[in-house]
């Protein structure tokens, strides 16, 4: 059997887990627990690039439909002063985003890179000028204890007593992958994005189906920005996102277009960086901050670098549809 | 490709990007307006202060300095079809290299410390922009997510050497000591000498496009890559050169803004500088002479920002908001058609991976 890339994934990720379980457990469960908190809002970002470029739209804009959601979940909480409302404003000014994109880039027909640029130039001028200090949540949201997950020896405290978005995001994508691969909304989905011409042939209306995959794909990022603001650390930021929304993609295209494997690289990203910021506490190895935050954007570009030209992207991507005029 | 499509003058390239800029003043005064203060107020102040003095207008055009640096850097690049969203990080990396070079060597004279400051800025500028033009044109890794990613960690690294090895001796500040007396760049009729340089850049720029075979290259690849490769053009070559210029001449924009402005390198000082160059670059239609108006346009409204946050009690980062909705309504209508004339495929930049 040849060895792949996810194999050699699967080794190191063995080899990391035995030397922090050697020395101590608590922190190596610790460890991979802070790993699934790392990966989730990258892997539900990933997300919205999948749903989006499945069906041939390109969404750089990620990156500024979470910084928004994320802006606006917060302050929508801190003002009603209530968490989970300020959590649905957050899915709903994703879609609002992703149906600006949808109108640019399928309606307009513009340039979908220059589209998404521009969702992030908005998104960062919106929330920079609205920005406001002494606002705060009542409370994130509130941890779930798994009931019979939690009793298990070592996987029990790594999988529970994560969020509400958190547990919502692992079954969002794994229903996701059902979904490609295994419905009629799937299956004409994926047509789309390969062969528009074809599928509109076969009945299916390309322009309908983009925007629905587009804004729905919106409300995802909405939701990882809202997992953010009111989950992951309960404050917002200027630039708050800090480019999460691109390493998204790389993550999108390192796991080849697919939910699962997109999930995959973002649980490798958020290993790689909770094993540093690990080694860091314990100082096994003294590097300086700095480095530490350029991890996640070294790793985009390696893993780029490495899977670019060997994956290839959905065929239509990109490209705005026109029927054919007979 | 300019003036011959048409029989006659054909005025959209200004007019267009003029009624983005007044729709976007429209909805912002909404905005302000919704804020309870007069928009009307908030724009003379903002105007008045940017355009309507001999000295408001200086320090407009030394704001617009780097702004148009930057706002080339982008447009080469959308050119030859490529979207240069690094200008930030190779803007940085420049400025860092510069004020390196600006309080390392001690004892030459202006005429040679000068320009051999400005070289180190678009040489490391080029440096970091040669990372995307690599992974671009041999493995096809597309340049708007190497860009982003660089311009993280170009940040995080020039935060790191300042803090430490490039750091101020004895001084609590993260910054780099202030440059030699001999480094920095002077006025010249009470405008600063980068104003100069970077209005020559563009000029030389545009005749580079319009008149030689280099131009050509990079025109015909960012119209259609295949029927360049199909007339014999490197299409490597090409991306590379156009990434390296545009590195090079953002490199430059943030060496001018180190000598003739800052003096030293402190991080953040010059944050946002690359990304208002991509604003600047689509506002100017990606022309290398069009990025000047654009430029002195943002640079004015960047000078005034505070002006208007104390005389109109509106944030500065109104100046964010509008610029961000000018982009919105310029390219919304007009890269559409725009892009549309160039080519068949409406498709400007190039999917992730060819």
């Amino acid at each position: 059997m040849k060895l792949r890339t996810s194999h050699y994934l699967i080794f190191a990720f063995l080899a990391a887990f035995t030397y922090f379980y050697s020395k101590d457990g608590l922190v190596a469960t610790s460890v991979l627990y802070t790993a699934i908190q790392f990966a989730l809002p990258l892997a539900l970002a990933a997300m919205v690039g999948v749903m989006c470029e499945r069906t041939g739209v390109v969404n750089i804009g990620i990156e500024g439909t979470m910084l928004i959601s994320a802006f606006t979940a917060f302050f929508a909480g801190a003002i009603l002063k209530n968490t989970v409302q300020g959590m649905l404003v957050g899915v709903f000014t994703g879609a609002m985003m992703g149906l600006l994109l949808a109108l640019m880039a399928v309606n307009w027909k513009m340039d979908q890179i220059i589209a998404g640029v521009i969702l992030n130039i908005l998104a960062a001028g919106i929330t920079s000028f609205y920005y406001r200090q002494n606002y705060s949540i009542p409370s994130t949201l509130d941890p779930i204890d798994l009931p019979v997950v939690g009793a298990w020896p070592i996987l029990g405290p790594v999988l529970s007593f994560h969020g509400p978005i958190t547990y919502f995001g692992i079954f969002f994508i794994l229903a996701l992958w059902f979904a490609l691969y295994k419905t009629s909304w799937g299956l004409r989905s994926r047509a789309v994005g390969e062969h528009p011409s074809s599928a509109d042939t076969a009945g299916v209306s390309v322009i309908r189906l983009r925007y629905l995959n587009v804004t729905a794909a919106g409300a995802v990022g909405g939701l990882a920005g809202a997992y953010l603001a009111l989950e992951a650390v309960g404050i917002f930021e200027r630039g708050f996102t800090a480019g999460k929304g691109f390493t998204a993609l790389a993550i999108m295209i390192f796991g080849r277009w697919n939910p699962l494997g997109a999930l995959a690289a973002a649980l490798f990203f958020g290993l790689t960086q909770a094993v540093t910021n690990q080694l860091m506490i314990d100082e096994v190895v003294e590097i300086p901050p700095q480095f530490i935050n350029m991890l996640p954007y070294i790793l985009t570009i390696v893993v780029l670098a490495i899977s670019a030209g060997k994956v290839r992207p959905p065929a239509a991507e990109g490209i705005p549809y026109e029927k054919e005029k007979s | 490709m300019d003036a011959k499509q048409g029989k006659k003058l054909d005025f959209s390239p200004i007019l267009v990007p003029l009624l983005s800029i007044l729709v976007a003043l429209a909805f912002g005064g909404i905005l302000i307006f919704i804020q309870g203060i007069d928009p009307l107020l908030a724009y003379r102040v903002l105007f008045t202060t940017a355009f309507g003095s001999f000295d408001g207008i200086a320090i407009t055009l030394a704001k617009a300095t780097p702004l148009i640096l930057s706002g080339l850097a982008v447009a080469i690049c959308l050119r030859a079809g490529l979207f240069n969203i690094g200008a930030q990080g190779q803007l940085i990396s420049g400025a860092l290299a510069s004020a390196w070079a600006g309080y390392t060597f001690v004892g030459l004279p202006a005429l040679v410390h000068i320009p051999l400051a400005l070289i180190f800025g678009a040489f490391f500028g080029a440096l970091v922009a040669l990372v995307a033009a690599v992974l671009k044109a041999y493995r096809g890794v597309h340049e708007v997510i190497t860009t982003i990613m660089l311009n993280s960690i170009v940040i995080a690294l020039s935060d790191y050497l300042t803090s430490n090895p490039f750091k101020e001796p004895d001084q609590p500040l993260t910054r780099t000591p202030k440059i030699q007396d001999s480094a920095q760049m002077p006025d010249l009729l009470g405008l600063p000498l980068g104003f100069f340089l970077a209005i020559g850049l563009s000029i030389t720029l545009w005749w580079i496009m319009r008149n030689t075979t280099t131009g050509f290259s990079i025109e015909t690849i960012g119209r259609n890559k295949n029927a360049g490769w199909y007339a014999g053009i490197s299409v490597k070559k090409t991306i590379m050169l156009s990434m390296l210029i545009g590195g090079a001449v953002a490199g430059v924009a943030g060496a001018v803004e180190t000598l003739s402005i800052i003096g030293r390198f402190e991080p953040a000082f010059n944050a946002g500088l690359g990304f208002d160059g991509i604003t600047v670059a689509l506002l100017g239609r990606a022309n290398p002479l069009g990025v000047i108006p654009a430029a002195i346009l943002i640079g004015g409204m960047r000078a005034s920002g505070s002006t208007v946050q104390f005389e109109a009690g509106v944030a500065p980062e109104l100046v964010d908001l509008l610029l961000a909705m000018i982009l919105f309504f310029v390219t919304a209508p007009l890269l559409a058609r725009f892009f549309k004339n160039r080519k068949e495929n409406v498709a400007m930049t190039s999917g992730w991976s060819n």
